[in-house]
């Protein structure tokens, strides 16, 4: 077998053309993914590209409240003069920084648990693990989540260790159903009698069949967790000021209308925005990768 | 007799989750760092007073003995005082659960009506201009949470156009019809008094679609697709080549088949809902349990905070468990146990 690096990285680049073929050939996945990518771009440059960076934290100016949309003034000013517009660039960060904090601890633990009950199916090991998810899944996440976020202080960084704790579950039941599946296969049972320990059949043989559906799940759920982050900060137990916050502005706002409606408005618009962009993202590499479902 | 296996199976487990979630839901609201005695003395109140009412709530006992007579009193309906009304949590759930059943009923009825409504359309018109119009309805459906749609109607029926009520379950100048459901439009219908039924219906209304819309863009989404695939089967092209009426084949033999994925799916969505309801109850100021729950999670009023999630916990349940019912009528490969011998 000849596998010179060279050759591998060729039929890698190969790989990725015919996946960006697949991708590209619905304009909704193109779309979705320029938004993420725009939403990305602002989040990263969000001091050089918005246009009063500094209206970010807790500055202050009574003369400029309540402004109505203008020029100067896309979306409006908030109760103390601070620009809706630089304020949704801000928030696209924590927004962000929320969905990877919590995808990139629930998804190892989730699919570690998933693999070990899927390839023990019928063992005390499944049980234990599964019927915990049966419990953890039998509330919607949303009302775990308030309820573990309000017995802590409220902050951004226990709000995302709430999410984290609620989300695991899904991941180890996607997993559970592909390794339950494979555990039989003829690769799984030739690395067995090879000598091949648990560790390897769990994470080299099994594992690299869940790739497809768990990236996919990712980028559905990126949408998902901002939600729900925002949803957090919307009851006031999430992001707190003056920390800009989506789901905070959202409901800061929501006193003032409807005569101040641009404060809440644009900031919903932004939320939809998000999620409609890691939706159809998502949707386009479920397409690409050939998954079912997930 | 399967069927009732499976239906005897499926209770038990429930039960078994219920008791896991009341673990879990207890260890959540003990791990919190800070004295509840404390908390619900406030910071004034003298040390002997906040250790006699700690002994009074077993709190200087060990967890397992703690949750041993939590459990117990939860048996007998018993949750505890609420620190937030100062009320028996049961007294509160009692007033305030009905008027959430009654927004997620409404709010059931809609998204399963009109989601399997404009899925089956858009099967029927694959491809033509219904189906591209319920294309783009499902996505906005799908990406705008419920809070979002709220807080848009409210803006647009409740203050501009000015045709819908903003807030509560009733007009202050309608008198309410005497409880017997709790259910205010039910009651009304009872009492004969259609002033207050209309008037209930118009404030239900904002709070169930901004609820529903969402699961019911899902709907449609899955109906389409399952009925589209279904449509390709060969048992299809036979009835056509029999010459059997579009119509009846579509009601006949596709619908039944084609809705079994949408009802599974229907009940994680609803389940979902419980959830958005949180949200959707404050911005309307909808006196219902969940508005209650956001109160006392504010508040940190752990006996309320339990119990409001028991009660969401057995909602779902329930809900889950009708599900399992109608998959099971709709599908005979579970009904007659072929799953089991899977």
């Amino acid at each position: 077998m000849n596998r010179s690096p060279r050759r591998t990285l060729a039929r890698r680049w190969e790989g990725a053309k015919k996946g960006w073929y697949k991708f590209s050939r619905n304009p909704l996945s193109v779309i979705g993914a320029a938004a993420v990518l725009l939403i990305l771009f602002l989040l990263a440059f969000a001091p050089y590209v918005a246009p009063y960076p500094e209206h970010a934290g807790s500055f202050v100016n009574f003369r400029e409240a309540r402004q109505p949309p203008s020029w100067k003034h896309p979306f409006g000013t908030d109760t103390v003069g601070r620009d809706v517009l630089s304020r949704i660039f801000f928030a696209f960060r924590f927004s962000m920084a929320m969905g990877v904090v919590v995808l990139s601890l629930t998804v190892p633990v989730g699919v570690t648990l998933g693999l070990l009950a899927g390839y023990k199916k019928g063992t005390w090991i499944d049980t234990v693990i599964m019927r915990t998810t049966d419990i953890f899944v039998s509330v919607p996440p949303l009302v775990l989540a308030l309820a573990v976020c309000s017995v802590l202080t409220p902050s951004v960084f226990n709000a995302m260790m709430a999410v984290s704790l609620m989300w695991w579950p899904w991941y180890c039941r996607l997993v559970y159903g592909i390794a339950s599946s494979l555990r039989n296969e003829f690769f799984v049972q030739s690395a067995q009698v090879t000598g091949a320990g648990s560790p390897h059949v769990l994470f080299k043989e099994i594992l690299p069949n869940c790739y497809a559906p768990i990236l996919t799940k990712m980028s559905l759920d990126m949408a998902w967790v901002i939600l729900i982050g925002s949803a957090l900060s919307f009851v006031g137990l999430g992001a707190q000021p003056p920390t800009p916050d989506l789901g905070t502005m959202v409901a800061d706002g929501g006193r003032y209308m409807p005569d101040q409606w641009w404060m809440t408005v644009f900031p919903a618009f932004a939320i939809m925005f998000v999620v409609l962009g890691f939706n159809l993202l998502g949707d386009g590499i479920r397409d690409m990768l050939a998954v079912e479902e997930v | 007799m399967r069927f009732l296996v499976f239906l005897a199976r499926r209770l038990l487990h429930s039960v078994f989750v219920l008791l896991g979630l009341s673990i879990l839901v207890f260890l959540i609201a003990r791990v919190m760092p800070g004295d509840p005695a404390r908390m619900a003395l406030g910071p004034r109140a003298p040390d002997w007073a906040v250790e006699k009412f700690r002994e009074s709530l077993h709190l200087d006992k060990p967890l397992y003995t703690q949750y041993y007579y939590w459990i117990r009193g939860a048996l007998h309906g018993d949750f505890g005082k609420s620190i937030f009304t100062r009320r028996d949590v049961t007294t509160d759930i009692k007033e305030f659960f009905p008027a959430t059943l009654e927004l997620m009923l409404l709010c059931g009825a809609i998204m399963s009506s009109l989601g399997i409504f404009l899925g089956v359309a858009s099967a029927r018109y694959a491809n033509r201009w219904p189906d591209n119009v319920v294309r783009v309805i499902s996505y906005m459906g799908v990406v705008t949470p419920a809070f979002v749609f709220a807080i848009l109607f409210l803006l647009l029926f409740g203050y501009v156009l000015d045709i819908l009520p903003t807030a509560g379950r009733l007009s202050p100048s309608i008198t309410r019809p005497p409880t017997i459901t709790g259910l205010i439009t039910l009651d009304s219908l009872i009492a004969g008094n259609f002033a207050a039924f209309f008037d209930a219906v118009k404030h239900l209304l904002m709070p169930a679609f901004a609820l529903a819309l969402g699961p019911m863009a899902q709907e449609a989404r899955i109906t389409r697709s399952s009925m589209t695939e279904n449509l390709q089967r060969d048992f299809i092209a036979l009835e056509r080549s029999q010459a059997i009426p579009e119509r009846k084949i579509m009601s006949k033999y596709l619908m039944k088949l084609s809705l079994i994925p949408t009802v599974s799916v229907l009940a994680l969505d609803f389940a979902a809902q419980l959830g958005w309801a949180f949200l959707v109850e404050l911005i309307f100021n909808w006196p219902g349990i969940s508005r209650y729950g956001i109160n006392v999670m504010l508040r940190k009023d752990l006996n309320a905070i339990v119990a409001v999630i028991m009660v969401i916990g057995l909602m779902f349940l329930i809900v889950n468990i009708i599900v399992d019912i109608l998959v099971a009528w709709l599908d005979p490969r579970i009904r007659l146990g072929a799953e089991r011998s899977k």
